[in-house]
């Protein structure tokens, strides 16, 4: 027989296939190591997450003889790590074991197939009945089965730094009971504080879902408006409520009383906020979470041990005082399994490692959680350790969820650039609110409700 | 990639080659035997590039999303009627012209083409300090040049404070005039491609072409427009071909420096893409953007390319 060139193509082609199926393209699929992806903060002094989960990982490795843990540190900006864990868990060869999902991504990750149903795990593990219900509907989805275990829940409120307060003239017992309040703390701090910067809140594309959440949904949700109807069940679109909410994001740029514009929209705002702008006493006034000060604790990356007598709280009003009073965000993080790992088992036990009360306790500590056991939210340890745990705790009372639909990142995209055009001047609150409404009708295909 | 096509003559046939009719049989066996050491690189291709390549084609016809999707449907053309009635698809579109025309075609060419000039005349040292400071620009990495030059316009950076020195007014050109910014920095970067382009074709002009036109009473001016240019035509054409497929696809230069923003100021089209697959998760309609993109490239390719086939 001759060769000809289909032969000849056919024959390279085998050979090539030998070569590349010869090397392993993917991380080591080693049944008998478990790979934990997780955010690495971008300031590497920041190391709070890393070191609790090696702490964990040598007990594992301890009990569990014969098998490791390799922990996969993803290094960027916040968003970046949501797209960087989508894209590993495509594909069997990058999948990680175990991956820690931020709450308001579960469902839509849920939605792609890329998690595995822990339920025949749940089904077995006696503590999941001492995990508080609420927690346990974030990692819930529509077919009634649960996707991640979650590892504590968080509030947000004002932070304030009664040093700068005394100077300004304001009373170190603030409580502001409006929007308007707030504004007035900052302009006074402006005023006689010229050198710090009065207020910060989150706003833009680079800080992303931090704007959304702490930033944007922390103004709307005490307004008389939602993102979501649940009546109806669609998005709310030209609500009054979220022109306001742009129009106050307006009027902190506008009147110069959050950072210098560039800064507030660079993607290291929020480290830069929590290990610099804070304890080096910058900033008067931070509409941010309740887990900041694991900074500065011991273990933080910006160890500052005056923070209790410094940094005093608020709750955020409503905008004009409006029963109750007061609003608050929360969401949390999850554990969850790929489906794609291909080592479920091993993950799941890493996951009931994480889970054991002490060392639930010892994240809680560590990372400044709210806890979401019963047993770790009555242990006098946890409840005793960080200052300011009870404000924030109380604040479950008057918090708001995000709305838990496949959706949501999206148009939480869609309120940043929003945000990002009203901050810096490129549009007006009105402008930036029918900028919104337009997306959300192409995100949703027209599934919304005008107010 | 050839890009100097003479005129096709009739070829005189090589003595070496087949006969069209096939004579014995080892001819055509050995004519297939060619293709043997060819053929792993053609596989290699096809696997690795035009694989690749098909599939994203096909991509752009979805509605694949990275996140919040159980399954992606065919949806033909609904990408790119998408994209032309999307005003931050167009905002892209014009950034993505102006960055081009502004760092490449004016800029890198131009001074590319100045060094070069200069140093044909300069000394040795000069010569070779230039070149080696111009070239150092030109072999750190993108995201290294990106960050080096993010340092030099931030508002608080290297520009401001030389500019204090001299008491001159401070620029913030990072966050009003982001695409300027980095523009600049891509003429940074680049320009020392096109000096060695033109150093080379600058040297292959021979003296007496320049000297007898001297001799003739042209003025430097009239040398450059009448003898140098033209001379150096094709050169030109490549270089201007290559730069701004370059600048066309220049994404880890602005993600670091500004990240397209603020809002969408330095949006331009690779950044957009990304933010569009990656950022809000349509991985099918940044595809579909990814193939426009293609287009953008061929168009100017084709221009240049019919610019170096007319005869002087």
């Amino acid at each position: 027989m001759r060769p000809t060139a289909p032969l000849a193509l056919a024959l390279s082609a085998v050979l090539t296939a030998g070569v590349l199926t010869g090397c392993s393209l993917g991380p080591d699929d080693d049944p008998n190591t478990v790979e934990i992806a997780f955010p690495k903060d971008i300031d590497n002094n920041v190391t709070v997450r890393d070191d609790y989960l090696a702490y964990v990982a040598k007990q594992f490795e301890k009990a569990n003889p014969g098998k490791k843990v390799k922990l996969v540190p993803i290094q960027a900006p916040q968003n970046d790590y949501y797209t960087k864990i989508q894209i590993m868990m495509r594909s069997p060869n990058t999948a990680p074991d175990l991956v820690y999902e931020d709450t308001f991504l579960l469902q839509s990750d849920i939605e792609s197939g890329y998690l595995q149903p822990l339920d025949k795990y749940l089904d077995k593990w006696d503590d999941w009945s001492k995990f508080e219900d609420t927690a346990k509907q974030a990692g819930e989805s529509e077919d009634g089965k649960t996707y991640g275990v979650p590892d504590g829940t968080d509030t947000r409120g004002l932070w304030f730094n009664k040093k700068i307060f005394m100077k300004a003239g304001l009373p170190t017992d603030w409580a502001p009971k409006t929007w308007d309040d707030v504004l007035e703390a900052a302009r006074a701090v402006k005023k006689n504080v010229p050198d710090v910067t009065p207020f910060n809140i989150f706003t833009g594309k680079a800080a992303g879902e931090a704007a959304a959440m702490q930033g944007f949904e922390m103004l709307l949700y005490g307004t008389q408006d939602q993102l979501y109807d649940e009546k109806s069940k669609k998005w709310v679109v030209g609500s009054e409520g979220f022109r306001d909410s742009l129009e106050f994001v307006d009027t902190v740029f506008k009147e110069k009383l959050g950072p210098h514009v560039s800064d507030a929209l660079s993607p290291d705002i929020q480290t830069q906020v929590m290990t610099d702008h804070l304890p080096k006493e910058k900033l008067a006034i931070a509409l941010d979470g309740s887990w900041i000060n694991q900074q500065w604790i011991k273990t933080g990356g910006a160890p500052w041990p005056e923070w209790s007598e410094t940094m005093g709280v608020a709750p955020m009003p409503t905008q004009n005082g409006q029963e109750p009073g007061k609003t608050s965000m929360s969401g949390g993080w999850a554990w969850s399994i790929p489906k794609k790992s291909g080592n479920h088992d091993l993950a799941w036990k890493m996951i009931e490692t994480l889970q054991q009360p002490e060392n639930a306790r010892e994240w809680c500590i560590r990372g400044s959680q709210i806890a979401v056991r019963e047993d770790v939210a009555r242990d006098r340890k946890y409840l005793n350790a960080i200052p300011r745990t009870k404000f924030f705790t109380d604040l479950v009372d008057v918090t708001h969820y995000r709305p838990a639909l496949p959706l949501y990142p999206r148009v939480s995209e869609a309120i940043t650039v929003a945000m990002e055009k009203v901050t810096t001047g490129d549009a007006t609150p009105a402008q930036g609110a029918r900028s919104y409404d337009k997306q959300v009708r192409s995100i949703t295909d027209g599934a919304v409700i005008k107010r | 990639m050839s890009v100097t096509k003479a005129p096709a003559a009739p070829r005189e046939p090589r003595p070496d080659e087949p006969p069209v009719r096939q004579g014995r049989p080892y001819e055509s066996a050995r004519r297939y035997a060619r293709w043997l050491p060819v053929a792993p690189g053609t596989v290699l291709l096809l696997l690795f590039l035009i694989g690749p390549i098909g599939y994203c084609v096909y991509l752009a016809f979805t509605d694949l999303q990275l996140t919040g999707q159980a399954n992606a449907s065919f949806v033909g053309l609904d990408n790119f009627t998408r994209a032309f009635g999307d005003e931050d698809f167009v905002n892209a579109v014009v950034l993505t012209l102006v960055f081009t025309l502004v760092s490449s075609i004016i800029g890198q060419n131009t001074l590319g083409l100045t060094l070069a000039a200069l140093m044909q005349r300069a000394s040795k040292t000069v010569r070779t300090v230039t070149g080696a400071i111009v070239i150092c620009a030109w072999v750190v990495p993108e995201i290294v040049a990106g960050f080096l030059l993010y340092t030099f316009f931030h508002r608080r950076g290297t520009l401001n404070e030389v500019l204090d020195f001299l008491h001159l007014p401070d620029q913030n050109w990072l966050f009003t005039l982001p695409i300027l910014a980095v523009s600049f920095a891509n003429i940074w970067r680049g320009t020392a491609f096109s000096m060695l382009v033109y150093s080379a074709a600058l040297s292959e002009i021979p003296d007496e072409v320049t000297e007898s036109a001297q001799i003739d009473g042209a003025n430097a001016w009239q040398r450059l427009i009448h003898v140098t240019l033209p001379m150096i035509r094709r050169s030109i054409g490549t270089n201007l071909m290559l730069n701004t497929l370059q600048t066309l696809s220049v994404f880890g230069l602005i993600w670091a420096m500004t990240r397209g923003g603020p809002g969408n100021r330095s949006e331009t089209l690779p950044v957009f893409m990304y933010d569009q697959a990656f950022n809000k998760a349509l991985i099918g309609y940044g595809t579909a953007v990814a193939l426009l993109l293609l287009v953008v490239g061929g168009l100017f390719s084709v221009v240049y390319l019919r610019l170096m086939r007319e005869e002087v």
